[in-house]
């Protein structure tokens, strides 16, 4: 099984954002940087089908700055074998832009696996791994939740608005993974050890501007603040007064 | 502008997202046509909606942000070079430019951003866009595309959830629990509390819960899960963790119950009860019935 993982450095899901003085993108002092929480599902299901065929090789690519380097040791940490950054200052914020540098560079090499997470949850475009399945021209599946695979026949389950998709695809392909495939494992120390010595090769990217223009990054709504409306089962009366005549939800 | 709404249809009958669609749709242009593809295969269907947007020459198409809505949305733009402005909350168009607002880091900031693809391409989250009385009428019969092949990804079969449970990101009330419940059996009263919604209402759980193991990952509010804004969103026994806030402090109403009068989620409810819930949660059961009775 050759394997390609497509992973992306994000603020953790923790982080308070703060916009930066260019009004366009955030203030990024004091922020901590983990793996895509989603492309870890990515990296875990390529772990398990390489061990489980008995052979082949699970390489790494991440689109983003020199210090992503660091996303991409953890990845080799856990297990996977080489990693390549794609190094740009710049994330451009045109997902297509950002498919065709990852497409350009998967492109030549028969994977039987692409994988990507269903959705950065920094940017929330949701969308590079499908764009990088139809500029390679290969099948695509995207949020995976539950995968059989059997030679070069699969079959994956999604979660769609109420219910659960179940979908036939062949090998090779390109799938986004969603929470729910697997439990990702943690590197051990043995495995960041070993990381280190992996091979991760780092080649300049110079992605175009795209047609999605960032004009504002604001603060979200605030909302105004609230009030307690008491204590215990005694002030529930008053809530429901309150949820009916004041904000008419009920 | 002549935009192009895709629609959803499920077992024959159009889904309430659909004329959310039509009447995001219309903010941009007075000409909207709308299509439904029912075949069983995203490529096909992406192959389909792509040439009727081309032959059409239409300067938007538009999807919802739903699972397959985003899937087609993507497999769509490609085929122009392009990307999707997704899961955009808001639109409008200044001189001949379409300004999409997205909610991004999910929903820490709004994302601004002109949409310069010709057609722009752009999904839009459900329950955002209410629909105008008159979009349902005039969407009786949308022209359904005919696809000649499903092509390489096949879905086989929908196994649909238990009737009568709702999905969060579609449901107009949430009940979300966490760590509070103590343990998983005692979602109970949460699901009890539920059902006196009369079928409204949808049961979610924060990360902590999903993460042991209490709850599925189709109903985790949060970052890592689902982001969503219903009319209500009722929080117990849920601390308020930055990125669970993210996930749902777009909803119209938030009522927190948490006995930690200092939890931060009491920060984001327009409406506080400090207190044991599994005394308050049973009462409020016992009122919401009798309103509905």
């Amino acid at each position: 099984m050759k394997i390609a993982v497509c992973i992306k450095r994000v603020p953790d899901s923790e982080t308070r954002v703060k916009i930066a003085a260019d009004g366009k993108s955030i203030d990024e002092a004091g922020v901590k940087f983990v793996m895509n929480p989603y492309d870890e599902f990515a990296v875990e299901e390529a772990l398990r089908r390489k061990e489980k065929a008995g052979t082949g090789e699970v390489a790494v690519f991440c689109l983003g700055p020199a210090a992503a380097q660091e996303t991409i040791r953890t990845a080799l940490a856990t297990g996977a074998d080489r990693g390549v950054l794609l190094q740009t200052d710049k994330i451009p914020h045109d997902p297509f832009e950002a498919a065709k540098i990852i497409a350009a560079e998967l492109k030549g090499t028969n994977w039987d696996l692409i994988l990507f997470g269903r959705m950065a949850i920094d940017d929330c475009n949701t969308q590079v791994g499908t764009l990088v399945a139809e500029l390679l021209g290969l099948p695509c599946v995207t949020a995976v939740s539950h995968l059989d695979i059997d030679g070069t026949k699969g079959v994956a389950e999604r979660e769609i608005e109420g219910g659960i998709e179940v979908v036939d695809f062949s090998l090779p392909a390109v799938l986004t993974t969603d929470k729910g495939l697997n439990e990702p494992r943690y590197p051990a120390l043995k495995g960041i050890m070993a990381a280190k010595k992996k091979p991760l090769e780092v080649k300049t990217a110079q992605p175009g501007a795209g047609a999605l223009e960032v004009v504002a990054l604001t603060p979200p709504p605030e909302r105004k603040e609230g009030k307690i409306v008491g204590e215990g089962a005694g002030a529930v009366g008053e809530l429901v007064r309150l949820l009916r005549e004041e904000a008419k939800v009920l | 502008m002549t935009t192009l709404a895709v629609l959803e249809q499920r077992d024959g009958t159009l889904r309430k997202v659909s004329y959310e669609v039509v009447t995001a749709a219309a903010r941009l242009g007075s000409v909207v046509d709308a299509v439904v593809c029912t075949a069983a295969g995203p490529e096909g269907c992406a192959g389909a909606i792509a040439e009727r947007a081309k032959s059409g020459g239409y300067g938007a198409v538009v999807f919802a942000a739903t699972a397959t809505g985003k899937d087609l949305a993507a497999r769509v733009a490609a085929k122009f070079g392009l990307g999707v402005a997704m899961d955009v909350t808001d639109l409008s168009v200044e001189g001949d430019t379409i300004i999409a607002t997205r909610p991004v880091y999910a929903g820490k900031a709004m994302q601004k951003v002109r949409v310069l693809g010709k057609p722009a391409v752009i999904s839009v989250r459900p329950g955002v866009f209410t629909a105008s009385p008159g979009v349902q009428a005039s969407l009786a019969k949308p022209e359904s595309l005919s696809v000649a092949s499903p092509g390489r990804v096949v879905v086989r079969e929908i196994k649909a959830a238990p009737v009568g449970t709702l999905d969060v990101a579609e449901a107009q009330v949430i009940i979300s629990g966490g760590r509070g419940l103590k343990e998983p059996a005692n979602f109970k009263v949460l699901e009890e509390l539920a059902r006196a919604f009369g079928g409204r209402a949808a049961v979610g759980a924060s990360r902590a819960v999903v993460d042991a193991g209490w709850r599925a990952h189709a109903d985790q509010v949060g970052q890592t899960g689902k982001t969503v804004s219903p009319s209500l969103y009722i929080a117990v026994g849920i601390s308020g963790a930055i990125q669970h806030l993210a996930g749902m402090r777009t909803s119209k109403v938030i009522v927190a119950i948490n006995k930690d009068k200092d939890a931060p989620i009491f920060k984001v409810a327009d409406y506080g009860v400090v207190g044991d819930l599994f005394e308050i949660v049973p009462k409020l059961t016992e009122e919401i019935r009798k309103l509905h009775g």
